[in-house]
């Protein structure tokens, strides 16, 4: 039995720590970022409708202000640079606020960060670092960060979701390392067979990328009712205003659709690999244990999604509601059952 | 219509429609017309409705809403005890769930509706589907659309090299990528058109798309031969015994529908030991059971390291290892002396620091019989001032085993089942002595007030083994790789297609006049992935038309 190296377990929780603060940073600098567009989107059609400009303490002072709304508290701490943009620059010059690219580098240096902490986890316990519900949820939040700066950086998603994305890693995250934490230690004899490496990895994988869709799915949710809402010359309110900072709906369902046809693929391998294991520890490859059953709903309501996309009549906002409703499966899956519901998959 | 095909089918920007439809999936189909009525007209409706793709969505999200209740309701295929424990808890609403199935979830007729009208629905569009696609992989790829210029990306150059070289440039190219090629001659109509490649890819995708539904089909066929032909069986063992898989053997069996006794593959094996390791906080580390075992009653026994995830297989059956506990040896002796009873009694676990509960019966002691009820504890600790006793961890590090003794009749010859693990019938037992539990260590012997005597030998370990054969197993297995395989193909092969024309000046390259290449492609509407290679494809072509236009002129 190897006993977990204390040092290297500590190290791992100090750099989730600092994760989850960079991540923050990460998800204010995108906030500020929407913020700036915003209301440079409003100067300009300031000027254009009544020819006079907004003087710059003024534009800077209410991007202060809607900084702080988009991070959800006025007592919000700001970091310098999302409030201070160079407000004389004329609207619509600088594609990408400066604040945005901040954010990028932040989720990037966070991102290393949380490889860390992972890393040092599994060396902490010597075996692989998803072996307890704290470790799986890091493991997941990391993937989903991943499959995010991968779309960024491909070009495939604007990082205008950034702030959308990262608050909920953040929250997770925070979660995960406070109610859900676990010391490091070994796996119970159930867990321990190399299929961890192959089910659990994939589970985690795809896990990030769905959770990650579900979000894109929300905001395509938001983004269309708002153009729908403009289009009536209506006003929007929360939570369809966010649409003015989005991308184009189009451009958030096919993000969406993008990471749901490469993580259904990888889930059914995971719940496959799942089966043959089960079969190997349980005697039989389904039995349907309430995470088995979990799986089975998330992965039709998944397989619902893309059939719904390509049928006429559930194209848009009803695909998008499935893939929300798919996501939240996958939420019950992994908290309600492991906490609430007594089964094979009840460790940790 | 389940099959998911997100190439949609591209609106015709030439108006030629085969052509620019890249989708297998059927076109609607045209309502039948009216006046031509048959007998057979609504169950025709009923059978397209019923394939829709429409209905094939609604039963899809309807299968995720049966299976919701059984992950939250008790089940009794998972855990019968736990439903009995909801009976207990709720006695007037768990009957009424029980009339609707929902502790058999999985196994209820309405379960079963959803899923087999899904697969009917499924199977219903997959035979067309499979004929389309058979005939689109015999089909020629389409001839080109009139104006190439009109397609989503499109090129056109000039070169000098003869136009047969640079269709046949072309086409080397192309094959070379592995596009399905076909090459057309001009005909009369367009004389200065020399010819047209038109060239596919990505058959795979539908084929891919194909082969996932079919193992979805195959993996339910896997599933119902085990549940037909499958036997599933449980025993305890204790260390030092023996088991033969015969279907009279097992302490509980479930035997598929169609599963017949002699399927049942024999063999044998003995305990010789088991061993659970703990950490120091009580959770455990590791099982082992050492056992040896053989096929053929007469075939020598071969040793095997039986573990969680590493279950021992013998032809077609794998025996597991489930649960395990303690089964201390106890000596009873009768008021002469004899030995009436010497065995290794199971106790059940109650709890994580496996403390036990055990019976012992001792029928065959010389005059009155006797009874014995015991609590055994792998890590004891006695209370000084109420003496009760607790565990406080699983290992057997400081075993004692409590007991409190009956004498007088134990009813076992009225002829019903006795339960090994409880005294039914109290009703002409008296306790021994006072009464008081005794708490014996390993070899300690209680001497028995009115004769005879107890002894706590040592405490030894017993295991369950759950043994399953299921002949479906191998199809599931097979089914669930095509499925990965199908998806991974239908999802990510593109299906796109390119054209190339080559025009000549009439009457064959003249000076000044020269070959006009164009070349139009049809990718998935919005695919950078298209545009991309269809800009590769636009640079080797010209560049293999050149080293044409050179080689022919030295």
């Amino acid at each position: 039995v190897t006993v977990p190296d204390q040092g290297l377990a500590q190290l791992s929780d100090n750099l989730l720590f600092v994760t989850v603060i960079v991540y923050a940073l990460a998800m204010l600098a995108f906030a500020g970022d929407s913020a700036a567009r915003r209301s440079r989107r409003a100067t300009a059609a300031v000027s254009r409708t009544t020819g006079t400009r907004t003087s710059p303490s003024r534009t800077a002072a209410a991007e202060r202000t809607r900084a702080m709304a988009m991070a959800g508290g006025g007592d919000a701490w700001l970091p310098p640079a999302p409030a201070a943009p160079a407000p004389a620059a004329p609207a619509g010059e600088r594609p990408a606020g400066r604040a945005g690219t901040i954010g990028l580098a932040l989720t990037v240096l966070g991102a290393l960060v949380h490889v860390g902490s992972v890393v040092t986890r599994g060396f902490a316990a010597d075996r692989v670092p998803w072996g307890n519900m704290y470790e799986f949820s890091s493991a997941t939040a990391l993937a989903a960060v991943g499959v995010f700066l991968f779309l960024v950086l491909r070009g495939k998603v604007d990082r205008r979701v950034g702030a959308f994305v990262m608050l909920p890693v953040v929250l997770y995250l925070g979660l995960a390392g406070t109610v859900l934490y676990t010391a490091a230690g070994p796996l119970v004899p159930a867990l321990d067979s190399y299929w961890i490496k192959i089910h659990v990895a994939a589970a985690v994988l795809a896990s990030g990328a769905f959770l990650f869709s579900g979000v894109v799915a929300l905001l395509y949710l938001a983004r269309s009712r708002y153009d729908e809402k403009l289009a009536d010359g209506a006003s929007a309110r929360f939570p369809v205003s966010m649409g003015a900072v989005l991308p184009s709906a189009q451009a958030l369902d096919r993000a969406s659709y993008t990471v749901i046809a490469f993580a259904f693929p990888v889930w059914t391998f995971a719940i496959i690999a799942g089966a043959i294991w089960a079969e190997a520890a349980w005697g039989r490859y389904w039995g349907w244990d309430p995470k088995e059953t979990w799986s089975f709903i998330t992965w039709v309501l998944y397989a619902g999604y893309l059939h719904a996309r390509a049928t006429a009549g559930w194209k848009g906002r009803k695909a998008a509601w499935v893939a929300v409703a798919a996501a939240v499966a996958l939420i019950i899956d992994y908290y309600v059952v492991n906490i609430f519901v007594v089964g094979f998959h009840s460790y940790a | 219509v389940t099959l998911s095909d997100t190439s949609r089918a591209i609106d015709s920007p030439t108006g030629d429609h085969d052509a620019t439809r890249l989708s297998t999936q059927p076109p609607p189909v045209a309502p039948p017309a009216p006046g031509r009525t048959s007998l057979l007209a609504p169950v025709r409706r009923t059978w397209r409705q019923l394939t829709s793709m429409r209905t094939a969505l609604i039963l899809l999200f309807l299968l995720a809403l049966a299976a919701v209740p059984g992950a939250f309701l008790p089940q009794r295929g998972l855990n019968p005890v736990r439903v009995d424990e909801y009976f207990v808890a709720h006695p007037s609403l768990a009957p009424v769930l029980d009339r609707l199935s929902l502790f058999d979830v999985y196994a209820a007729p309405w379960f079963a509706a959803v899923y087999l009208l899904l697969f009917v629905s499924l199977i219903g569009c997959l035979g067309p589907r499979i004929r389309l696609h058979a005939r689109a992989l015999r089909t020629p790829p389409p001839v080109a659309p009139r104006t190439l210029s009109r397609l989503p990306v499109s090129e056109r150059w000039e070169t000098d090299a003869p136009a047969d070289q640079v269709l046949e440039a072309a086409r080397r190219s192309l094959r070379k990528a592995r596009w399905r090629v076909v090459l057309r001659r001009a005909g009369g109509a367009q004389e200065q058109t020399a010819g047209a490649l038109s060239a596919e890819k990505g058959y795979l995708r539908e084929t891919g798309n194909l082969l996932f539904h079919v193992s979805l089909v195959a993996l339910l066929v896997g599933i119902a031969l085990g549940g037909l032909f499958g036997f599933q069986g449980t025993v305890l063992v204790k260390e030092g015994d023996g088991f033969a898989s015969s279907v009279f053997n097992y302490d509980d069996i479930k035997p598929g529908r169609r599963f017949a006794a002699e399927d049942l593959v024999p063999f044998h094996f003995v305990l010789d030991d088991f061993r659970a390791t703990y950490t120091e906080d009580g959770k455990a580390l590791t099982f082992d059971a050492d056992l040896r075992y053989a096929e053929g009653p007469d075939d020598d026994l071969k040793p095997y390291g039986l573990r969680v995830n590493s279950p021992l297989a013998v032809d077609g059956a794998k025996a597991y290892l489930i649960g395990h506990g303690y089964a201390p040896r106890v000596v009873v002796r009768d008021a002469s002396g004899q030995v009436a009873f010497d065995q290794s009694v199971p106790c059940l676990p109650q709890g994580p620091t496996f403390l036990s509960t055990c019976v012992i019966k001792v029928p065959d002691a010389t005059g009155e019989q006797l009874a014995f009820e015991g609590v055994f504890t792998p890590d004891t600790i006695q209370e000084p001032s109420t003496g009760r006793v607790t565990s406080v961890h699983p290992a057997a590090d400081n075993p004692g085993l409590t007991v409190v003794g009956f004498r007088g009749d134990l009813g076992l010859d009225s002829g019903t089942p006795a339960s090994v693990y409880a005294i039914e019938d109290r009703s002409r037992l008296e306790p021994i002595g006072d009464g008081t539990p005794q708490l014996l260590e390993p070899g300690d012997t209680w001497e028995l007030p009115g004769g005879g005597s107890l002894t706590f030998v040592e405490p030894t370990e017993w295991a369950t083994f759950q043994v399953t054969q299921d002949p479906g197993k191998l199809l599931a297995l097979l089914a669930g790789c095509g499925m990965v395989l199908g998806l991974c193909l239908s999802l990510f092969v593109r299906r796109r297609r390119v054209w190339v024309r080559v025009s000549e000046p009439a009457g064959g390259a003249v000076e000044g006049r020269r070959t006009v290449v164009e070349l139009g492609g049809l990718g998935r509407t919005g695919s950078e992935a298209f545009a991309t290679e269809f800009a590769a494809l636009t640079e080797r072509l010209r560049a293999s038309g050149s080293t044409t236009t050179t080689s022919t002129r030295e």
